[in-house]
């Protein structure tokens, strides 16, 4: 959903560009620190270095300053979000909502707030903020009600570092160069995530730029994930047996003493 | 230390977790129990879903047991018939207790039954625990002999149709009732990964009316089929057992069971009763508060 209303929006504005604006238009190039992120046995989770360089036509840079928004988006889910009330004394799940389209990891970083950026409507339509992701409620609950879970999904996700805001994470160099550091955490799922670069000035988004990034279990971790996965008899026969010799083993050994 | 554990998604620290097998490990070769109702609490307090927490603490559990069964077979300290019908009903027991997990994952009401289990097991297990321990302590200090018990099963059990004899726990009743016990156990250990002992030992004891000497070789027996069944299944089901996380639970209890054990030799059983009585308690306080108090996540994601 988020991502086909993303790239009708690029197609609206390649249709657009060559009318509504100038072919004096900048350009971005944006680049990753890494485009795979190997999840491997001591993995505590990584820094992920976004940079590139803002590339003015004829090479002038103009008087007003630009900023950059990066965002690291992760793979969306459908989840259910539960919420504990206080029921005859103790704390239970009461009530929940299905999101169909929730993000397992959100990072935006920018040069300045994003409300001194862009507008409420520019900040929807690009998602950019925590604010304004569009998770796809399957029901149509109250508003307020939506409103709650989604403060306190954020909430949750920003404690457990999947959901990351810093307005000052973007580091612009000479007017043309930027980079931004996102920390990714060792819970992070799995998937192809997208960072995208948005070059905003004067409250109006000039260019998008994304790449794609690979987050992946590897090597060890991504055998035994997988077994547990697909190969579930295995697996099982495999944990049990290990138990067995283990504990077998330090019988064996302790009585020989 | 930092290690990624592949199944639960996150890193943790393989020292806390060899150290906590450990710690378990000690008390279980001391008291002779899994251990598992300790793993599975310490492990979610830790961070590790509830889910995963559970089911490879049923893992490790396998491992602690191992030893304990091997000696008791040497001893001639198994009921075995009396086994193949506990394990019979283990079985049974962890498929009913998958259906339930399913169940109650879908309604969201999982770790709330989890916890309200924990609770009352736990407590009504170690207080009866307790104030029996508390007695022969009593008797023990004043120099008398330990209140003799009498031994004889249930009125409910000796109504049962159908009766087997079962030579060496000296039982003449219908195996419908270690069935149904081995069947409880068998929910518990799927539920709540736990071994069962702590249910099963008294059960046995007071509902059987089965003879001292076989009962913990027996109930280890059924601890150890059981958990084997219960890994299986959750593999098969819920696809939670961590394997990386049992070896490690593993490698610290099992060289902390042989440890316990040795310490158990020299120490007296009533205080040992009574020290096992009151971790016990404690554990269910702790889940209890976690019942009653607001918790730090108000919001859950599944």
């Amino acid at each position: 959903m988020t991502g086909w209303r993303a790239s009708v929006l690029m197609l609206v504005a390649l249709i657009f560009a060559p009318v509504t604006v100038q072919a004096a238009d900048p350009r971005l190039v944006p680049d990753v620190s890494s485009r795979a992120i190997d999840i491997q046995y001591s993995f505590t989770g990584e820094e992920l270095l976004l940079f590139g360089a803002i590339l003015y036509p004829g090479q002038r840079l103009p008087d007003d300053r630009a900023d950059i928004v990066v965002v690291l988006k992760g793979p969306v889910r459908p989840i259910v979000l539960r919420e504990k009330r206080r029921v005859a004394g103790i704390w239970v799940n009461a009530s929940s909502i299905r999101l169909r389209t929730s993000p397992g990891f959100y990072a935006i970083g920018s040069s300045r707030p994003i409300d001194k950026l862009v507008d409420e409507r520019t900040a929807a339509i690009f998602e950019l903020g925590l604010a304004n992701l569009s998770m796809s409620p399957t029901e149509f609950s109250e508003a307020s009600k939506l409103e709650r879970f989604e403060a306190g999904l954020t909430d949750l996700y920003r404690r457990l570092g999947l959901f990351y805001e810093n307005p000052a994470a973007v580091e612009i160099t000479e007017g043309v160069l930027y980079r931004a550091r996102i920390p990714v955490p060792a819970r992070v799922p799995v998937g192809t995530y997208r960072a995208e670069t948005f070059l905003i000035s004067r409250g109006r988004v000039l260019a998008v730029a994304s790449r794609d990034v690979q987050i992946r279990k590897a090597g060890f971790e991504r055998f035994v994930a997988l077994a547990a996965e697909r190969h579930g008899f295995l697996y099982g026969l495999t944990a049990v047996i290990l138990s067995l010799l283990l504990g077998y083993a330090a019988s064996a050994i302790f009585r020989r003493r | 230390m930092d290690l990624y554990l592949p199944v639960a998604n996150l890193s943790v620290n393989a020292l806390v977790i060899v150290l906590l097998g450990g710690g378990v490990g000690f008390l279980s070769g001391m008291f002779g129990v899994g251990g598992g109702f300790l793993t599975t609490p310490l492990l979610i307090f830790y961070g590790i879903p509830p889910t995963v927490a559970a089911a490879s603490a049923a893992t490790q559990v396998t491992g602690a047991s191992v030893s304990g069964v091997m000696a008791h077979l040497e001893r001639d300290g198994v009921d075995l018939r009396m086994g193949a019908v506990l394990v019979a009903g283990g079985l049974l027991g962890s498929l009913i207790g998958a259906g339930l997990f399913e169940l109650l994952t879908a309604w969201g009401q999982i770790d709330t039954v989890i916890s309200i289990l924990y609770v009352a097991l736990l407590g009504t297990v170690g207080t009866f625990m307790g104030r029996e321990a508390w007695g022969s302590f009593r008797a023990a200090q004043a120099g008398l002999p330990a209140p003799a018990r009498k031994r004889r099963h249930h009125p409910m059990v000796a109504n049962l149709p159908l009766r087997w004899r079962f030579y060496r726990s000296g039982l003449y009743i219908s195996p419908l009732a270690p069935l149904l016990l081995g069947m409880i156990g068998g929910v518990l250990t799927m539920l709540l990964g736990v071994g069962g002992g702590f249910i099963m030992v008294p059960a046995m004891l007071y509902l059987l009316g089965m003879g001292t000497q076989v009962v913990v070789g027996t109930s280890l027996f059924q601890i150890l089929f059981v958990t084997i069944a219960t890994t299986m299944v959750h593999a098969l089901t819920t696809g939670a057992v961590d394997i990386v996380l049992a070896a490690l639970l593993l490698l610290g209890s099992v060289v902390g069971a042989q440890f316990g054990a040795r310490f158990a030799q020299k120490a007296r059983p009533e205080y040992l009763r009574l020290a096992l009585a009151v971790i016990v308690l404690l554990v269910a306080l702790q889940m209890a508060v976690g019942l009653f108090i607001r918790p730090d996540e108000i919001y859950s994601v599944q």
